[in-house]
């Protein structure tokens, strides 16, 4: 009998993982013991906390480039990286589901299980205190996509995806208004999710049978063995591209590309304003840390075999999000389509086979993480009595009626659209200009093409805005509270700073642009 | 010419003399920036901001006289560093920016002071002070520059601040029109500017004016024939020198004081400044000083010929100055000693047509605005001063001795006949007959304007002197009209010496007739010039148009140069227009437009992929996922073979 060997373990290293998810159970416990009028405050005070706890330790362990707990975990620069944007994204978005006083009672139904629209269910609409349990549900899948970034091999990712794909799920249902909406989003979402999942695990399973070809070596699902078998394993290559296929089919569903975005839209007009934001920001954050991990570190040594592949996902994805973000009419549909596109430029910086590249890729990450979250918060004010007012023939003339937020939401959409002076422009260019250095200039035209169609939309809702008379069914805005005005102005300041003083990000980027091995 | 120029850095008093256009700069920002706020107090305020400035120019004028090295520059700051490419933020200040800024400076008080009660009536009078101080701000900085960017920074300024001052009864189409006119024409010679200076640039690697006049010598002739040509299409635009002329007459759509102190005493000087203040460059090359002394002398005549034929006062007036401007040029021209006599002409001329010009102002003033000289006539009874003062006017520019023009205009005829061979005998006699046809016109215009038979219309019953603001300017323009002549022509060509490259120069050949009988026959000319038009117009003239000969017809419509604008430039630029238009419309458009609806149509198809049912969208994905698992496959095998 062999002896039973424990991996060592880095607590330390493993501290925002172990805080966020200790948090959620405490959240749990909460909900069972602290009044309900109380639990708001509680949970959000508790969920903020932990996020700033993690955040500190992620700083604190900023030099840590290793690998453990077996081979499960690395900690290295894009780990940190990454999970500081993460951390830093879902507070804004913490604020933005803790928001009370914009819809009385929060955005959130305070009896799931109600049938929608019956008398209980338009009672609860009417102001009844949210449900509380989103608190738990964010810092799961917080913790989740903190141990999806961090993932070093092949089953640790998968549990990761589950364990904050789970939460989204659930969250996507739990609209105060339009429940059938929000609970068919969550339907749809749960269904496709599960279905890209079994593609990955199916991934996972070729790729395990073709590193069982490695001489001298066990089989594993760890990067390291991974990337030894691309270039030793004597197994048929059949099995490492089918596998391979199958991975990337599953990371590019959360990630939103074509042609595996068919539920983006869906999915985020019909889930709670703030968690829609929460997917936009977070979830691409996750699922593209897990792409640059597993291409640029297990799979290294084939790149160039799924680079003209994945670039032509990555200009499909360009130009669906663009094409179809032209005929949108409801203004969070409009950013589910501008949010794949994103991921189209997104994954031009992540074919990049460069530290540029990387470290772009991370820098638009962020950029875009504020203000896509800023977007959303300004989508959460603009309401008339029955909630929010996405249809975008509402938008016209919101200029006259309230010119401060449409100045801001304009400022948000040219930072879209790529305009100098705003993030939008300097991430775009932090992911071109190393695909343009890696000769892969097809990429980059596509990108620059679909920009200029996606600007059409942008300025449409600006056209509309500013240019039209206010008519009878203009909404008013509503006056944020103090949780969505923060969250609002460190989108809308990043997106700024970002766009005029991009250097310190990209420096840290820089820094943070190598992974472990 | 091997001598190398050499700036003293200012210090004491005059390290301050980025004053000079600090303080008209700030007086016009609070006019146009405090808005209506200031509409009781702000013309004072245009004046006063003149005034000090040309007090603290007496300050620096006398400052300058007790120094060694007369010339003094200084550096701001940095203006522009791009890679090679350094400018300073620099003044100079020395003889020849000193005399500009006197005139710049006094003149302009006086005109300021008239203007306070010509434009009491107008409602935008506190703008008309704004953009005033605006133009002497920008004015100054391009006199005391120390390179050329600076120069060409208060160019566009004054061009600017002309094209404001033009239109500034904008309401009016033809005051509309002829800012834009103006506007344009003067980008032709800006363009020849700038471009000069992007030679320097590219040849010279600076525009430092020390820099470039020492850098000068080492380049090959051609090179400084095309910068120095460069140069004067850029003085031509602003001197309204041929080809360039034809918008200075239609400038005089602006305010009264407008056209005497931008477009005739200062603005319009600038080209000749330009070619003064380069006169290292133009003094290296003949076949440039030939092209400079000719663009003089067809100006000179052309505005003669012109300025006869017209009946508007001012436009008469205009056409003088567009003439009296092209013997400044023949003067810069000819080079060596006639420098500072273009100079002093330039100055002797800002006296005597700014004193014209307000006498215009005060003639229509009393007339109901009329301006046509065969409406005018007897109006020495009435406007005694004006009359008084315009005659000083009249006397100095025909040349009549002892007034001011005698001094500085004959020794230009007699610098004319100095060139070498027969050009002395063709440049001379066109100055000669300048001067006399100068005499018929101005004569012209005084007598139909003050004496003969009164040809009013209807509405004016009695003309009225102007009042004491308006005449007192008048009395003292008048006085300098009368006796500058002497004084500058006595003291300046020595004052200028130590200006950078206009010192120490050889005297030129010696004339091809004797000097005195130069001086004899132009004032022959002279007196036959204004005794011929005294005997044809002392009794009025008609006060319809009357039909013509071809010379009269021709030079009524400015001898068809506006006809050859038109058909030579107007003409194909407004077809290149329509066909850009044509193209951008049919062609750029349509294919934008195309590539538009395709989109939107291709967005409103794959929209309908979008069913909302989970069936379709697990099939797009395992259809997806089948290509791309397709697509590796591909790939692997072809890494197999």
């Amino acid at each position: 009998m062999t002896e039973l060997k424990l991996p060592s373990i880095d607590y330390a290293a493993l501290a925002p993982i172990l805080i966020m998810l200790g948090a959620a159970l405490v959240g749990v416990l909460v909900e069972a013991f602290v009044p309900r009028r109380l639990r708001n405050a509680v949970q959000l005070g508790l969920a903020l906390l932990a996020v700033a706890a993690a955040l500190v330790m992620v700083i604190l362990n900023a030099d840590d480039r290793l690998i453990t707990a077996g081979q499960a975990i690395a900690v290295d620069g894009p780990t940190l990286f990454l999970q500081g944007a993460i951390l830093i994204l879902a507070a804004m978005a913490l604020l933005l589901v803790g928001e009370r006083t914009v819809e009385r009672g929060g955005a959130f139904v305070a009896h799931a299980a109600v049938t929608a629209d019956s008398a209980d269910d338009r009672r609860q609409a009417d102001g009844m205190g949210g449900t509380t349990e989103v608190y738990p549900l964010v810092t799961f899948a917080i913790g989740g996509m903190l141990i999806f970034v961090a993932a070093n091999d092949l089953l640790t990712m998968f549990i990761a995806l589950e364990v904050f794909s789970l939460p989204l799920y659930l969250l996507c249902a739990l609209a105060r208004r339009r429940r059938l909406l929000s609970q068919e989003a969550a339907l749809k979402y749960f269904m496709l999710g599960a279905y890209a999942s079994a593609f990955f695990l199916f991934g996972v399973a070729l790729i395990y049978g073709f590193t069982s070809g490695i001489p001298g070596r066990g089989a594993g699902v760890d990067f390291a063995t991974v990337h030894a078998a691309v270039s030793e394993s004597s197994s048929s290559p059949v099995l490492l591209f089918a596998g391979m296929a199958l991975l990337a089919i599953g990371l590019l569903f959360k990630a939103a590309a074509a042609p595996f975005h068919v539920w983006t839209p869906d999915v985020y007009q019909g889930a709670p304003t703030p968690v829609t934001g929460f997917m936009a920001a977070c979830t691409k954050v996750a699922a593209f840390g897990a792409l640059l991990r597993v291409f640029h570190v297990a799979f290294a040594g084939a790149s160039w075999d799924f680079t003209p592949v994945l670039g032509a996902v990555a200009v499909l994805t360009m130009l669906v999000g663009a094409v179809l973000a032209v005929t949108q009419t409801d203004i969070k549909r409009l950013l589910a389509y501008s949010s794949i596109a994103n991921a189209g430029y997104l994954l031009v910086g992540v074919l990049a086979p460069s530290k540029e590249g990387l470290s772009g890729t991370m820098f638009y990450l962020v950029a875009y993480g504020f203000s896509v979250l800023a977007a959303f918060a300004v989508v959460t004010l603009v309401r008339d009595a029955d909630g929010e007012a996405t249809h975008l023939s509402r938008w016209a003339g919101l200029g006259r009626r309230s010119p401060f937020f449409a100045a801001i939401f304009t400022f948000i959409l040219l930072a879209f659209a790529g305009i100098p002076l705003t993030s939008g422009f300097t991430s775009k260019f932090a992911v071109f200009a190393p695909a343009l250095d890696a000769n892969q200039a097809w990429l980059v035209i596509a990108g620059v093409l679909t920009s200029m169609v996606l600007a059409f939309p942008y300025l449409r809702v600006v056209v509309m805005m500013w240019l039209s008379e206010p008519g009878d069914a203009t909404p008013t805005v509503t006056v944020p509270g103090a949780l969505t005005s923060a969250a609002l102005v460190i989108g809308v300041l990043a997106t700024l700073v970002l766009g005029v003083a991009p250097a310190p990000l990209l420096d840290l980027a820089n820094g943070a642009a190598e992974f472990v091995r | 010419m091997e001598e190398t120029v050499e700036f003293a850095q200012a210090s004491g008093l005059l390290g301050s003399v980025w004053l000079l256009v600090a303080i008209p700069l700030v007086s016009a920002a609070i006019l146009l920036l405090l808005g209506r706020r200031a509409d009781r107090w702000g013309h004072w305020l245009g004046v006063a901001a003149i005034g000090a400035a040309f007090v603290l120019g007496l300050t620096y004028f006398f400052q300058l006289r007790g120094l060694e090295n007369k010339q003094v520059e200084q550096s701001l700051w940095q203006f522009i560093t791009v890679g090679d490419l350094k400018v300073d933020f620099g003044l100079l200040f020395d003889p020849l920016a000193a005399v500009f800024v006197l005139l710049i400076t006094g003149v302009g008080f006086l005109i300021h002071l008239y203007a306070v009660e010509y434009m009491a009536h107008d409602e935008g009078r506190r703008r008309f002070f704004g953009y005033f101080n605006l133009f002497v701000a920008a004015m100054l900085l391009l006199v005391l520059g120390n390179n050329y960017v600076m120069l060409y920074f208060g160019w566009e300024g004054v061009g600017l601040a002309s094209y404001l001052l033009i239109s500034f009864w904008y309401g009016r189409p033809s005051a509309a029109t002829a800012g834009k006119k103006a506007f344009l024409m003067n980008r032709v010679g800006d363009a020849g500017l700038a471009i000069g200076i992007f030679v320097m640039f590219a040849m010279l690697g600076t525009t430092q004016y020390d820099e470039v006049f020492n850098g000068v010598g080492a380049l090959s002739g051609t090179t400084v024939l095309v910068l120095g040509l460069l140069l004067l299409l850029g003085a031509t635009g602003k001197s309204g020198q041929f080809p360039l002329q034809a918008w200075l007459p239609d400038a005089m759509e602006g305010p009264t004081p407008v056209s005497a102190l931008i477009h005739a005493a200062t603005m319009v000087t600038a080209g000749v400044y330009l070619i003064a203040r380069s006169n290292p460059i133009f003094s290296a090359n003949h076949t440039l000083q030939l092209v400079v002394v000719s663009v003089g002398a067809i100006t000179l005549l052309m505005g003669c010929l012109i300025g006869a034929a017209k009946d508007d006062i001012k436009r008469v007036l205009a056409w003088s100055t567009v003439s009296q401007i092209g013997y400044m040029f023949l003067g810069v021209g000819l080079g060596g000693a006639a420098y500072a006599l273009a100079i002093v002409h330039l100055l002797a001329h800002g006296f005597f047509k700014a004193n014209m010009f307000l006498g215009a102002g005060s003639v229509m003033h009393g007339m109901n605005d009329q301006v046509d000289i065969r409406r005018f006539g007897n109006l020495s009874k009435y406007m005694k001063v004006t009359w008084l003062t315009f005659m000083m006017g009249w006397l100095a520019i025909v040349g009549m001795f002892p007034f001011s023009g005698f001094f500085s205009k004959e020794p230009i005829i007699v610098a004319a006949f100095e060139r070498e061979g027969w050009t002395a005998w063709l440049f001379g006699m066109a100055a000669l007959l300048g001067a006399g046809l100068t005499a018929f016109y101005m004569t012209r215009l005084f007598v139909l304007t003050f004496h003969g038979p009164k040809r009013w219309t209807e509405d004016i019953e009695h003309p009225h002197e102007s009042p004491k603001l308006m005449t007192i300017p008048l009395i003292l323009l008048a006085i300098g009209s009368v006796g500058a002549g002497f004084l500058l022509a006595t003291s300046v060509p020595d004052w200028l010496e130590a200006t950078a490259g206009l010192g120490g120069q050889e005297e030129g050949h010696e004339a091809v007739l004797a000097h005195w009988l130069i001086t004899t026959l132009s004032l022959l000319v002279t007196v036959l010039g204004a005794g011929l038009a005294w005997f044809l117009f002392r009794n009025g003239t008609a006060t319809e148009p009357q039909p013509a000969g071809v010379l009269v017809t021709a030079a009524r419509r400015n001898l068809y140069t506006d006809a050859v604008n038109e058909a030579v430039f107007e003409k194909p630029g407004i077809f290149l227009t329509r066909a850009l238009v044509f193209l951008d419309n049919r062609g750029v458009d349509g294919l934008v437009n195309g590539l538009a609806a395709a989109v939107g149509g291709g967005s409103g198809r794959l929209r309908r992929l979008q069913t909302g049912f989970v069936r379709s969208y697990a099939t797009s994905i395992l259809t997806g996922a089948l290509l791309v698992v397709a697509a590796f496959l591909a790939v692997q095998a072809g890494w197999l073979a």
